[in-house]
Formats: C-alpha cells, sequence, structure tokens
C-alpha cells in the first residue's frame, strides 16, 4: 500500500511540473522564463519515463547468477536508455534557444516578449536587394561591403 | 538491399558534417557537397520506391537485432513515396541562390548547406523510422535544424525562431509523453509491435490518453489549425529557399507521422466511435482551410499570404487524414506532393522578387509581369494549381478529396472543398491583379529584370512540374499510391 501511495506521488509529481512548465511556456511574457518552463516541462517527462522504469527490491540489469534470469528482479534499463537520448536532444534544443536569446537581448535588449514585439513592428520591412553578381551562392564577398563588426 | 534506408540517411548526414567543415573555407566548396548529398539522396530515394514497388518492402534491422528488441527503418511504399518528394524538392531548392531575398543584409558566412542536410535526414529519418522513439529522436534532429534554419532569416526571423521552438518542443515533448503512456501500457516500442499489443486492451483510458497526446503533439509540429500560431511569423520572415523548403517538405514530416500512427499503429476500435481521433484531426482540418484562406485574403505580404495559405493548405491534408478512405486519403498523400511543389514554387517566386526589387507587399507588385515575364508565368501556373485549375495538380487532389467526402456522405466537407476554391482564387486574385493588369508604378519594378538563371531554373523546373504531376496524375495514383492506402486502410 505505501508502495502504491509513493507511486502515485510521483507521478502527480510530475503531472505537476508538466502543469508549471506549460505554465511558465505559455503564460510569461519573458522570453528566459518561457525557456525555462521548457525545461521543467522536459524534465517532468523524463522524471516520469524513470518512474515508469522503477521497480522496488530490484537490482541493476546485469545477470548474476544468484538472481537467475528472471525479469523482475532486475530494473528496465531501456527507459533509462531513452531519457538518455531524450536529454542529448533536450541539450540540443537548450543550446539553440540559449543563442537565440542571446541575439535576441543583444539586438533588443530586453526579454520582455511584447516590447520586442513592439520594437520589430516599429521598423520598416525592407527587402535585401541583391545585385547581379552578389546573389551566387553563398559567395564570400570578401573584398565588397565592410559589414557591421560581428556584436 | 535492405541497406537503403540506412544509406539514405548516412548519406545526408555524412555530406551534413563534410559541408560544416569545408564551408567557413569555401562556400562554393560546400555548396558542391550539398548538391552532391540531396542529389546522391533523391538518386537512392528514386532508386528505393523502384525496388519498393517492384519487390515490396525494405526493412533495415539494425544491428542485426530483429525487432520488437531491436531497431527497425521501414521503406514501404509511403515512405518511399515521401523520400522522394522530400530529397526531389530538397535538391531543386538548394539550387536556388542562397543569400537572395533576405530582409536584412545576410550574413557574410552561414551554415546554411550543413544545415539544409541536417533537415533532409532528420526528415527521412521520421519518415523511415519503424519505432516510435526513434520517430521522436528525428523530429528533434530535423526540428533544430530548422529553429536554425529560420533564425538565419535576421532580427524578426530570429524571434519568430525562438518562439516556434517553443511550441516545436512542446509539440515533441507531448509526442513523447504520448509514447510513454504506449511504452508503460505495452512494454514495446516497435510499430508494429505496438499495434499489436493494443489489440486487447485498446479501451483503455490510458491508451485513448497516450493517442490524445500524440495526435495533439504531431499536430502541433504540423500546424494544423487552431495550433498553427508558430508558423506565419516562422515561414515569413525565413529565408525565401528555407520557407520554401519547410512550407514543402518540413511541416509534412508530422502529417506523415500522424497518417502513419493514427492508420496502422492505432487500434481500429479506437477509431470506431462518434468523436475519433482521425474525424477531430479532419475537421481541425476544415477549420483550418477556411481560416487559413480568409487570413490569406487580408494579408498585405506576399510571403505571409503565402504561409497563411500553408495553414489552409495542410488543413486539407487533415481532412483528408480525418476521412480515413481510399479516396480521401489518396487526397491527401496527393496534396502532400502537390502542396510541396507549388507552394516551394511560390515561395521561390517570392525570394526572386524581393532579390530583384526588394519590395514585400502585394499592392506594390504593380506591373511585375512586364518586368519579370518568365517568373511570373511559373507563379501563374502554381496558383492556378493552388486554386485547382482541372489540367494542374492540384485540381487532382482536391478531386479526391471531394470524393472521398461524397463517399463518407460528409457533405459539410463537400461544402467547404468548394468554397475553399473560391476563397483561393480570391487571394490569387488579388495579387495577379497587380502584377498582369497594371503598368510598373515603382521605380524598383520599373528597373527590375527576369532574375538570373540560377534563380529561375528551381522555379521553371517547379512551375513544369505542377503541370506534369498533374497529366501523369494517374500514373501516380494507380502506380504509388494505391499500394499505400490498400496498405493503411483495414478493408
Amino acid at each position: 500500500m505505501a508502495e502504491l501511495l509513493f507511486d502515485r506521488t510521483v507521478y502527480v509529481g510530475v503531472m505537476v511540473l508538466l502543469a508549471i512548465g506549460l505554465y511558465g511556456m505559455l503564460a510569461k511574457r519573458n522570453l528566459v522564463k518561457k525557456l525555462v518552463g521548457m525545461v521543467i516541462f522536459q524534465t517532468a517527462i523524463y522524471l516520469f519515463f524513470i518512474q515508469g522504469a522503477a521497480q522496488m527490491g530490484a537490482t541493476v540489469p546485469v545477470i548474476e547468477e544468484e538472481l537467475g534470469t528472471a525479469a523482475d528482479t532486475y530494473v528496465n534499463p531501456l527507459p533509462h536508455l531513452l531519457i538518455l537520448t531524450a536529454l542529448v536532444v533536450g541539450v540540443g534544443v537548450l543550446g539553440v534557444a540559449l543563442s537565440f536569446l542571446l541575439r535576441i537581448y543583444r539586438r533588443h535588449g530586453t526579454f520582455d516578449e511584447d516590447e520586442i514585439a513592439a520594437q520589430l513592428a516599429a521598423e520598416p520591412i525592407e527587402g535585401h536587394r541583391v545585385d547581379d553578381h552578389g546573389a551566387d551562392h553563398g559567395a564570400d564577398h570578401d573584398a565588397a561591403d565592410p559589414e557591421e563588426p560581428r556584436s | 538491399m535492405t541497406a537503403l534506408p540506412l544509406l539514405l540517411l548516412a548519406v545526408l548526414f555524412i555530406t551534413a558534417a563534410i559541408a560544416g567543415i569545408v564551408g567557413p573555407w569555401r562556400q562554393q566548396a560546400a555548396f558542391a557537397v550539398a548538391l552532391a548529398g540531396a542529389g546522391g539522396a533523391f538518386a537512392l530515394a528514386v532508386a528505393g520506391l523502384v525496388v519498393v514497388l517492384t519487390d515490396g518492402t525494405i526493412i533495415h534491422e539494425l544491428g542485426g537485432w530483429p525487432p520488437p528488441i531491436g531497431i527497425e527503418y521501414v521503406l514501404d511504399p509511403l515512405a518511399s513515396y515521401m523520400t522522394l518528394v522530400i530529397t526531389g524538392i530538397g535538391l531543386i531548392t538548394l539550387i536556388f541562390p542562397t543569400r537572395a531575398g533576405f530582409d536584412a543584409t545576410p550574413p557574410r558566412r552561414m551554415p546554411l548547406y550543413p544545415l539544409v542536410l541536417l533537415l533532409l535526414a532528420g526528415l527521412l529519418g521520421v519518415v523511415m523510422a519503424g519505432d516510435l522513439f526513434n520517430l521522436f529522436v528525428f523530429l528533434e534532429i530535423y526540428a533544430i535544424a530548422t529553429y536554425a534554419l529560420i533564425g538565419l532569416g535576421g532580427a524578426r526571423a530570429t524571434f519568430a525562431a525562438f518562439r516556434y521552438l517553443i511550441f516545436g518542443t512542446l509539440g515533441s515533448m507531448l509526442y513523447l509523453l504520448g509514447v510513454g503512456f504506449l511504452y508503460l501500457t505495452t512494454g514495446s516500442l516497435n510499430m508494429t509491435d505496438v499495434a499489436a499489443q493494443l489489440t486487447g486492451i485498446a479501451d483503455s483510458p490510458t491508451v485513448a490518453a497516450a493517442f490524445a497526446l500524440i495526435v495533439i503533439g504531431l499536430a502541433l509540429k504540423m500546424a494544423l489549425f487552431p495550433l498553427h500560431v508558430w508558423l506565419p511569423e516562422a515561414h515569413s520572415f525565413a529565408p525565401p529557399a528555407v520557407a520554401a523548403l519547410l512550407a514543402a517538405v518540413q511541416v509534412k514530416a508530422a502529417a506523415y507521422a500522424l497518417v502513419r500512427i493514427l492508420l496502422s499503429v492505432a487500434p481500429p476500435e479506437l477509431l470506431d466511435g462518434a468523436v475519433t481521433a482521425t474525424s477531430a484531426v479532419g475537421w481541425f482540418g476544415a477549420a483550418g482551410i477556411v481560416f487559413g484562406s480568409v487570413m490569406a485574403i487580408l494579408q498585405r505580404d506576399f510571403k505571409r499570404m503565402l504561409a497563411y495559405s500553408t495553414v489552409a493548405q495542410l488543413g486539407f491534408i487533415g481532412l483528408g487524414i480525418g476521412l480515413a478512405n481510399e479516396q480521401g486519403l489518396t487526397g491527401a498523400l496527393l496534396h502532400v506532393l502537390n502542396h510541396a511543389v507549388m507552394k516551394s514554387a511560390l515561395f521561390l517566386v517570392a525570394g526572386s522578387i524581393l532579390a530583384q526589387t526588394g519590395i514585400r507587399e502585394i499592392p506594390r507588385f504593380a506591373g511585375l509581369a512586364r518586368r519579370m515575364p518568365l517568373t511570373m508565368f511559373a507563379a501563374a501556373l502554381a496558383a492556378a494549381s493552388m486554386v485547382g485549375v482541372p489540367p494542374t495538380a492540384g485540381f487532382w487532389s482536391k478531386f479526391y478529396l471531394l470524393w472521398g467526402s461524397v463517399e463518407a456522405g460528409n457533405w459539410a466537407f463537400v461544402v467547404i472543398i468548394m468554397a475553399s476554391t473560391l476563397l483561393t482564387a480570391g487571394y490569387f486574385v488579388r495579387v495577379f491583379q497587380q502584377v498582369m493588369t497594371f503598368d510598373p508604378a515603382e521605380e524598383a519594378v520599373a528597373n527590375a529584370v527576369e532574375p538570373a538563371p540560377q534563380y529561375l531554373a528551381p522555379v521553371a523546373v517547379l512551375g513544369a512540374g505542377v503541370v506534369v504531376i498533374g497529366l501523369g496524375n494517374f500514373a501516380i495514383v494507380s502506380g504509388v499510391l494505391e499500394p499505400v492506402t490498400a496498405a493503411l486502410l483495414p478493408l
């Protein structure tokens, strides 16, 4: 009974984390807080998988002679592996997101979604017209246009 | 021959790495590598389709471990059809100059080619994955490449890409949670095995919740109305060549995953009731057609109009999935190809216009047809196809969807498809009225000339493709799509 309650507590905790993450992603106007919400949401799902693999009284999934090969004496390793992969993917997404935030902050000086939108709306949308030679396949015109220094 | 699915992925991943290494040295070299990679993948995809249609499905068991323990890559008729569409459009859009049509001055060096190859590899992985978790990993691979590609387009694009990143990750995470539910219920991740395990326990609320999460997650990635909020911004501020690729094939990968999971993994019992997952997708698709078309009519910005039109056209695919009968599914899958060809053509035309004149707003397009006749002719062909004028490709997908709706007795869908033709005509007539009937008003237009061959060639190929696919429609349907629908739909 206590075990059952323990199980449920973790799942309830996962659901609470999911809700917090969703709130952060959708309701917060600050881009960093949105990202934090996203990470909380991801973490909740990782915990959900790990909890699914939990097994009381079982050991690491390396077959030992005295325990035999009965499946319930070993923890299921697959969810851990899945989450390891998902973590790597999540770090990749986080890296891209942080680099966007860096660029947004350098350009706008704020993380507030409404303010950035207002700043962008105030700028005219002008297309970039290319001359006839500049449009080759990503050609580096090193000598030509001295571009603004990369900040 | 069983290594073909892996070979397709390996070619793209390896060339992506090489393009990433040589890119900082010479962009031309990266371009050559990218062409070789996409061309090689395209050749393999053609070979794959031929082999699959003559000899049957190719299954690659990774490392020789048989499923359900091992991971498998499946190249069946549907998957090989999708690989052909993805690599074909990828190859054509790569030819279009990458620096054209940016809102801002494009960065001097950008990692566009490796990212495009990574995007194509991720999309092919989604299409060929025979395993629910691998599908998630590939969803994220192509998503990361997409975020970075959109972010290349300047300040607006970076902001749009960040918002898309939040929504996209939410979508994949909901999908992953659904897969978690399924895994804890069935103890398997292999699609065929999960389908087999589910037959006895289809009624359980866990399974229903799992499919609800998966459908919502994938609908978010596919931008099915009302989860399309990220798409108009992201697609209208991405560089044109990127936007063409995204609208043409990137959103279709999630649509494909939806077809695959709803029709071959989900148990039929789950699809029997009054309100089912498929019918919900169909109704949201229908709503998306109306909403997207009306929003497209209201736009001033050409690329933004095209982006809203994508929302509408994705609605057709959702509607076809929702019908879940032979004609409806044929229409939806045909529309995947047709929309890929015509929407990428239109985005590349938008890129050509931007590069030649710097103009985005439709009211300023007056007289473009006098100055850029060939580009505008291709655009007119693609637009005619989008409206559904008979000999072009777009007519046939609407025809099959209409037939499917009549077959299903769903008269609301019939009305919506008919009305959508008028709405689609509405937003393209606005454009072509400016382009064709007026004299050049602005100096930028009056001085514009037909763009260079590297702009014109992809647009011309896609414009001609619209007509060729329209005329060759019966060959595609009877040769490729009939085996596909037969495999997906229970008799």
